[in-house]
This record gives C-alpha cells, structure tokens and sequence, in this order.
C-alpha cells in the first residue's frame, strides 16, 4: 500500500486536490445567482484537470477512450439542451443512476484488475483487506443508488403510477436486507466473487424496494436523498482508488444531498425516518376522500379575477406543482407584467416543498423571465400575506393549508404553510374541486367568504385572465 | 492501513466543508445546486479511465467495464455542467430585465 503512495508524484496528488478545491468552489458560487456562472465553470475546470491529471498519469491518447468520452458527452450535452424545465426532477434522478451505475462498473472493474488501480497487499497476492471493505461499500452505495433512481426517474417520468406500493412485512424485509449487506460487505475479506455479486444484487434489491413504497408527495426527499447517496458511492470509490478529488467530492456531495433532504423534511414536518418508511398519501387520500362533503363554495371567472386584481395594490402569487403541470410558467410571467403595468405590486411566494425537487419552482419562474428579486422564500414573505389584496394560488393546494396549523389530527399538521387565508381576497386555480393535493386533505380555504375558485387548467385560466387584462 | 488515516482526515474536513458551503447556497438555486453535485459526483470517472486504460495484466472485461463507465460519467458531466449553465443563465434581476425592453 505505502509502495501506491509513494510512486504517485507529487504533482498528480496536487493537480487532484487542485480539483478538489475547485469543486467547493463551484458550490460555494451558487450562494448567490450573480456568482453562481462563475462557480459552475470552477466546476467545469476542476473535473478538466481531474481527468487530464488521470489520462497522462495512466496512458493518453487511447482513441477508445476519446470515443467514450465523445459519445458519453455527445449524449450528455444533447439531453442538457433539449429538456423541458418541467422535467428537471425526472433527470437529476435519471443522472443519478448514471452516477451509481458508473461506481458499481469501476467497482466491478477493480476487482478484476486490482493490479492496474494499485490496490494490492504487500505482497500482491490478494487485494488489500481495507481496499475490499471501500469497494464492498462503495459498489452497495453505488447500486443502491442505480436501482433506486431508476425507481424514482419511472415515477417522476410518468412511466409508473406515483402512488406508494406498499408490500406487506416491507420495514422486515428492508432491514434485513440492509443487515444481511452489511455483513457480506465485512465477509467480502474473504473475496469470492460470489460474495461480491451477492452484495451487488442484495443493494440493487434495497434501492428498489426502499423507493417503491414512497408517493409523489415525498419525491422532493427522495431526489435529494439520492443525490447524497451518489456522493457517498463517489467518496467509498475515492478511497479505493486513494484519490483526493474523489474524497472530497463525495463528501461534498453526499453532505449537500443529505443537507437538502433535511430541508425538505422540515418543509413537511416529517422526519426522515417516516419518509423513508414510506406510505404517505396512500391511506390519506381515502380518509381525505371520505371527509370531503359537498360545501358551498364561490366559484369566478377569469373575468372576476382580472377585475379583483386590477383594482388590487398588491398581488401575491403562490406558485405550485400544478402550474408545472400545465406549463403555465410563461403566461403567469405575463399576467404579472400586465398587472405592473396597472400599477400593481407583484411578488412570488415559493414554499421549500412546491413541485417535485429542491427549487423546482424557482427555476421554472426563472425560465419564464421572472426577475428572481420579485421571487420570496416561505419565511421572507409570509408577513405579508395579511396586507396584500390578493393571493393567487395556482397549482398549489398542501402548502396554503391551514389544518396544517389548526387541526391535529391532518396528516400535514406541524407543516409550516404559505398564509395565504390572511390576504383580503383568495384567488384559488385548481382543475376542478375533487383532488385535493397530494396529502388528499381538503384545504379550507377554499369554503373561504373571500375565496374565489377559478376552477380550469392552471394555463388556459391565466390565458383567460391575461385577455382580459390586456 | 496506513494510508487511511490521512484519507480520513480529508473526508471528514470536505464533509463539514460541504455542510457550511451548502447551507449557504440560497433555497433560489437548489435545483441548479442538485444538478452540479450530479456533475462533479461523476468524478469517478477518474476511476473509469484508470480501468479503461489498464494496458497490462488485466482481463478484457474490466477494460471494457471501464469503458462503459466512462461513457457513463462522460454524460452526466456534460449533461449535468451544460443544464446547469443553462438554469443559471436564465436568473435575471430586475434592472437588467427591464434594460433588455
């Protein structure tokens, strides 16, 4: 082992903490949107250097390889250009099981070939004992996160129903299954090839069964828990290899998803135990289902929008997963611009949990040409919804539920809520009164004296506002 | 073993180095945050071309494992940095917005 080390130069070691570096660096960027270009080329130039420092220490110019790169990357740059916003969760999680596959494929090939990645014992008669235990980790963490991501990208994608798919006796079943890694993981010193194939297949299995059972609901978690899991395989795989820039972007990464897990758990007020558990959505929706009685509520027109609105001071808008849906980005942008012209006020507020990922909304307001200065986060702007004229909540319904702060016995109690109820008028767009939300918790807001339903497709419904503001 | 230690350390201080710069990210870029984690997780593309490019002493497969996982890692680096700079380029501010009309 201290022969790997001591035949790596100095500058090889260098260039990959050179790298390192720069990794932070490209994260630290995004503290603001103004620093945020700069810091992704950081990024860009720490992974060049990571991989020219690799292509010169162990052979350059192999046309196989440039080929590889040409086409991964062709791929890559194709996918990057054409995806629609709205689609963004779908592929984060279908780059993470790229990400997990590519480990479980190095882990693989270092078995094969300890000889080529320097990971033999003294003596070179078998791979080194703590070499085993990181690959052993590392090609769990990795398959864990390929097999659940591809779970994830199905359910995001459409391709699988969003509702949780709960197997009796499944927390037993998990927990073993994890036990009964961990153990194969310590055995593997004994290197069979059996055993590493068994741990290969038992953490695929895991990554499946540990996302199946989670709804649509908690798929923000989910995301983000992969994107840790991805960083972890990147970090195990970095101390196989004793590879600095491998080290520390995972823990970069792994500490960044689990940071953003930890978020969107507090946006929901559930713990990470309960997410991971899964479930949620599943049996609320029939109780929800059950509760909602036939109540008399105030139904508008577009027509009685654009006149609430334009007579308002000021408007906030309350984005959510349904204006995604519809793609009513671009048209609410314009409503916005038209109701400035009219002198009005007008902000975004965005609650940590709206949409399917991290940021969802934000992005999507951003493509739409929403200044990002006019967009709030939940605690900035929930002051505010007691002075504002107006809350113009489109595709959003959990998140603007005030059972989350009054009624004990909802499934989203304790959750922290947009205030939307507090503003003088409600201007609620939903598809139609069934449905409500993912939690399936009828929202009270809607039987509101100062609510107005505008009941039609999020897009077609601010179309119809904008006609007649304009 | 001994080389371990050293390793550890460095993992341990990137881990609290990444708590403290991820808090710091505005809630605004958690999407772009997500997608160039993505893009820099797949340095382990190191580990690829290290396989790919085993000229001695190794089986054919782990060679074309290697390969594999390049064509991999080359995707989410590209697609992953190249999406990135798209959603950042699309946050704008107000002023600037209204120059541009």
């Amino acid at each position: 082992m201290t022969e790997v080390i001591a035949t790596t130069p100095a500058w090889v070691a260098l260039a990959y903490l050179v790298a390192g570096v720069l990794f932070i660096l490209a994260l630290r960027g995004l503290s603001s949107p103004e620093t945020s270009q700069q810091g992704n080329r950081y990024g860009m130039i720490g992974m060049l250097i990571a991989v020219v420092t690799t292509l010169i220490v162990h052979g350059v110019g192999l046309p196989l390889i440039v080929g590889a790169v040409a086409v991964g990357g062709g791929i890559g740059y194709v996918i990057a250009r054409r995806i629609a916003m709205t689609d963004m969760p779908q592929l984060v999680a279908g780059f993470h099981s790229l990400v997990g596959l590519a480990a479980v494929l190095v882990a693989v090939a270092a078995y094969l070939n300890p000889a080529a990645f320097g990971i033999l014992n003294a003596d070179a008669s078998d791979i080194a004992t703590s070499s085993k235990i990181e690959m052993g980790l590392g090609v769990a963490i990795g398959a864990i996160t390929f097999s659940g991501s591809i779970i994830a990208f199905l359910k995001l994608n459409g391709n699988m129903g969003g509702a949780p798919i709960l197997l009796p006796a499944r927390h037993i079943i998990n927990i073993s299954l994890l036990i009964g890694i961990l153990v194969l993981v310590a055995a593997f010193q004994l290197s069979t090839p059996a055993l590493f194939a068994a741990i290969v297949i038992a953490s695929l299995a895991i990554g499946f069964l540990l996302i199946i059972p989670i709804g649509g609901a908690d798929m923000p978690v989910v995301v983000s828990m992969l994107n840790s899991y991805s960083g972890w395989a990147a970090a195990a795989m970095g101390f196989t290899l004793q590879n600095t820039a491998m080290i520390v972007t995972g823990a970069l990464v792994g500490s960044s998803g689990a940071i953003l897990s930890y978020i969107m758990c507090k946006a929901m007020n559930r713990s990470f135990i309960s997410v991971i558990a899964g479930g949620f959505g599943g049996d609320a929706a029939v109780a929800g289902g059950a509760a909602a009685e036939a109540r008399p509520y105030k139904r508008g027109s577009a027509e009685d929008a654009a006149f609430v609105m334009k007579n308002a001071e000021s408007v906030i808008i309350v984005p959510g997963y349904g204006m995604a849906v519809s793609q009513a980005q671009h048209a609410l942008r314009e409503m916005g611009d038209l109701l400035k012209k009219e002198g009005v006020s007008v902000k975004y507020a965005i609650h940590p949990v709206a949409g399917r990922m991290p940021g969802h909304m934000n992005v999507l307001l951003a493509e739409a040409n929403v200044p990002y200065d006019e967009v709030f986060e939940l605690e900035d702007i929930n002051g505010e919804f007691a002075q504002a004229d107006v809350a113009f909540v489109i595709g959003a319904n959990d998140v603007t539920n005030p059972a989350a702060k009054t009624d004990k016995t909802s499934p989203i109690y304790g959750m922290p809520i947009l205030d939307v109820e507090k503003a003088k008028t409600v201007l609620f767009v939903k598809r139609s009164m069934g449905g409500a939300g993912y939690a399936g918790v009828d929202n009270s807001v809607f039987y509101m004296d100062n609510t107005m339903m505008l009941l039609a497709d999020a897009k077609k419904m601010v179309e119809a506002i904008n006609k007649d503001l304009g | 073993m001994e080389h371990l230690i050293p390793q550890l350390s460095i993992f341990v201080l990137a881990c609290f180095v990444g708590y403290y710069v991820v808090w710091s990210v505005t809630p605004a870029l958690h999407t772009p945050l997500m997608a160039v984690t993505n893009a820099i997780s797949s340095v382990i593309i190191v580990g690829a071309l290290v396989a790919a490019s085993a000229a001695t002493g190794g089986s054919e497969i782990s060679k074309w494992l290697g390969l594999g996982a390049v064509v991999l890692a080359s995707v989410n680096i590209f697609g992953g940095f190249a999406v990135t700079q798209r959603m950042l380029g699309m946050y704008k501010k107000k002023e600037r917005k209204a120059e541009a009309k």
